[in-house]
């Protein structure tokens, strides 16, 4: 028993210091800094626990909770990624008046339910991850509870995220009626082709995932929930529940649809080739820098998609290799927002970006960088990140893919270079303001050092992600 | 007298199901409309889950279904908490009058 909540210690230990802070905070006022600050440690507490605790596979509660490699590799990831966005958005919080204690409390509890998702090895406790998750990220979608767009926003992602945990629970309880149980090894070792209901079941849950990652068909919430939200929150959107999403996606055809590879590789590869050209096309027209955004998203998932309609240990990696570098490049990108500050009020259109260059040399630059890598140019940490998946889908001949995916590279690589073209050769309109935003300075720096310096040490990322699907 | 089987439930089930999806699309009157469209979905769901848990004597199902009501609770709760903050801002809570983005 006691071998058993050993291997629970990180979400126990999350879970209860959130309760913890919640307290200090119902009953301390004025107690937004303590919580942050307490909850940036708790954060990194956990990644201390997480690094220190055994990479063994270990199944417990009647098989439902795994630890392994690959849940503590994404936790990891999940748990870095969403220091970073706290962290660099703190300035924007307090400016915006979002300084509420429940803010970072919320993004614990949401981190806690992602922490189950990745975990899980049984369609109950999956289910009831994805929900904490959703949950907590309604009330962050809405958290201007002043502003309309912000509650506008809220009530579109609840609306169609409801519909899609409704479809992925549709699908949960044929595949539990179609092979008998709940736990992920039994439905794979239920399931074949011959059982049709099954097939169904995973339709539903496919469609429930894809929503969860925003791919397209399901995509339509994305540009609306990122304009609206306050930037803060769309960055943590951007970054953290798509890395839970891609992790549950790889999860689900690793074990339980192992059997019915095809049928799931053929709905996988039309969602990605749909991402892909969606992300490139709609972007091209965009005015609103998070609404860029929310269409290159789509389409980066698209190409980690990519990775995963391989169905072989290479492609998953290079997925996960993707989605890692993704984060990194989100994370510089949003942190660049907060520097657009002019008159108290935070700039996002793209034209507001116009000459730039002339009086903000340093944050030119680094636009420059983030969005060569989010084009894919060489030799940034973007570039390899699509490599590795063209390199994974070639080797197992899916040519159409191959190509779409290059063709849509290039597309996109057009918007990215007329920001930057705005940015170097404009006329200079604003002189946004100089502000001491240091966290969100060291966000673009770290983001910025590690996609430049990527290609002198790629292995280092190769061989841990390699690592994960050993065991 | 026919006997009543697994798959008139399951009928049953994707009846109330397909209820509660067309009813969220069709609908452009009011949120209220689709907040209880998606409890329809959710109960159409707990008729499939009990169903096979009863066919099937297997226990699992139902302690499946304990699980979804509460959340439903929960996810109830917090669709009415945004409802009435955008209520405050909006002055209506139309379908057709949610479209302040756009593009």
């Amino acid at each position: 028993m006691i071998t058993n909540l050993n291997i629970l210690i990180p979400e126990i230990f999350l879970s209860l210091s959130t309760f913890s802070i919640l307290m200090i905070g119902v009953f301390l006022k004025k107690s937004f800094n303590i919580i942050f600050n307490l909850s940036s440690l708790i954060i990194i507490v956990t990644i201390a626990i997480i690094i220190s605790s055994p990479n063994s596979e270990e199944k417990i509660f009647l098989e439902s909770f795994t630890r392994d490699a690959f849940s503590n590799y994404f936790k990891v990831l999940i748990l870095l990624s969403s220091l970073f966005v706290l962290n660099s958005s703190k300035n924007f919080i307090v400016e915006n008046k979002l300084d509420k204690f429940e803010y970072p409390i919320i993004i614990l509890l949401s981190i806690l339910g992602m922490f189950f998702m990745v975990s899980s090895n049984d369609l109950i406790l999956f289910y009831l991850g994805l929900e904490l998750q959703s949950l907590s990220l309604y009330i962050l979608a809405s958290i201007d509870r002043d502003n309309l767009r912000s509650t506008e926003s809220g009530i579109k992602y609840f609306v169609l995220s409801a519909l899609s945990s409704g479809l992925l629970l549709y699908g949960c309880s044929l595949l539990y009626g179609f092979t008998g149980s709940t736990n992920f090894d039994l439905i794979a070792s239920q399931l074949n082709k011959e059982n049709t209901g099954a097939v169904f079941a995973m339709v539903f849950i496919l469609v429930g995932l894809a929503f969860k990652v925003s791919a397209v068909p399901f995509h339509m919430w994305t540009p609306d929930v990122y304009e609206g939200a306050p930037t803060s929150i769309t960055s943590y959107f951007a970054v953290v529940p798509k890395v839970a999403g891609l992790a549950l996606l790889i999860k689900f055809m690793f074990i339980p649809f192992s059997n019915i590879l095809l049928e799931w590789q053929t709905i996988i590869i039309f969602i990605s080739i749909a991402s892909m050209i969606l992300g490139a096309v709609a972007a091209m027209v965009q005015k609103n820098f998070k609404r860029l955004l929310a269409y290159s998203s789509i389409g980066h998932i698209g190409y980690a998609l990519a990775g995963v309609a391989t169905g072989a240990v290479s492609g998953y990696e290079s997925a996960i290799v993707y989605i890692s570098i993704y984060v990194i490049m989100n994370i510089g990108a949003f942190s660049c927002l907060y520097l657009l500050k002019k008159d108290g009020e935070y700039r996002e259109n793209i034209s507001d970006l116009s000459g730039i260059s002339k009086k903000h040399p340093l944050l030119a630059i680094s636009f420059l960088i983030i969005l060569f890598s989010l084009a894919g140019v060489p030799p940034l940490g973007g570039f390899f990140a699509k490599f590795y998946v063209f390199v994974a889908v070639l080797e197992r001949e899916m040519y159409t893919l191959a190509i779409i995916g290059l063709l849509t590279t290039v597309m996109s690589a057009f918007y990215y270079l007329k920001i930057i073209k705005t940015i170097y050769f404009d006329d200079s309109i604003i002189a946004f303001e100089q502000t001491k935003n240091r966290t969100a300075q060291i966000s673009i720096f770290a983001s910025c050092t590690i996609l430049i310096t990527f290609f002198l040490y790629p292995s280092i990322l190769n061989n841990l992600v390699n690592s994960l699907f050993i065991s | 007298m026919i006997e009543i089987g697994l798959g008139h439930y399951l009928s049953l089930g994707a009846i109330i199901f397909f209820l509660g999806v067309i009813g969220i699309f069709l609908n452009r009157k009011n949120v209220i409309v689709i907040l209880m469209s998606i409890e329809l979905i959710l109960l159409a769901v707990n008729i499939n889950l009990i169903s096979f848990s009863i066919f099937s004597g297997d226990i699992v199902g139902q302690i499946f279904t304990m699980l979804i009501l509460t959340v439903a609770a929960a996810e109830a709760a917090i669709g009415l908490a945004i409802i009435v903050v955008y209520y405050r801002n909006r002055g209506s809570i139309r379908v057709e009058d949610i479209h302040g983005m756009k593009g």
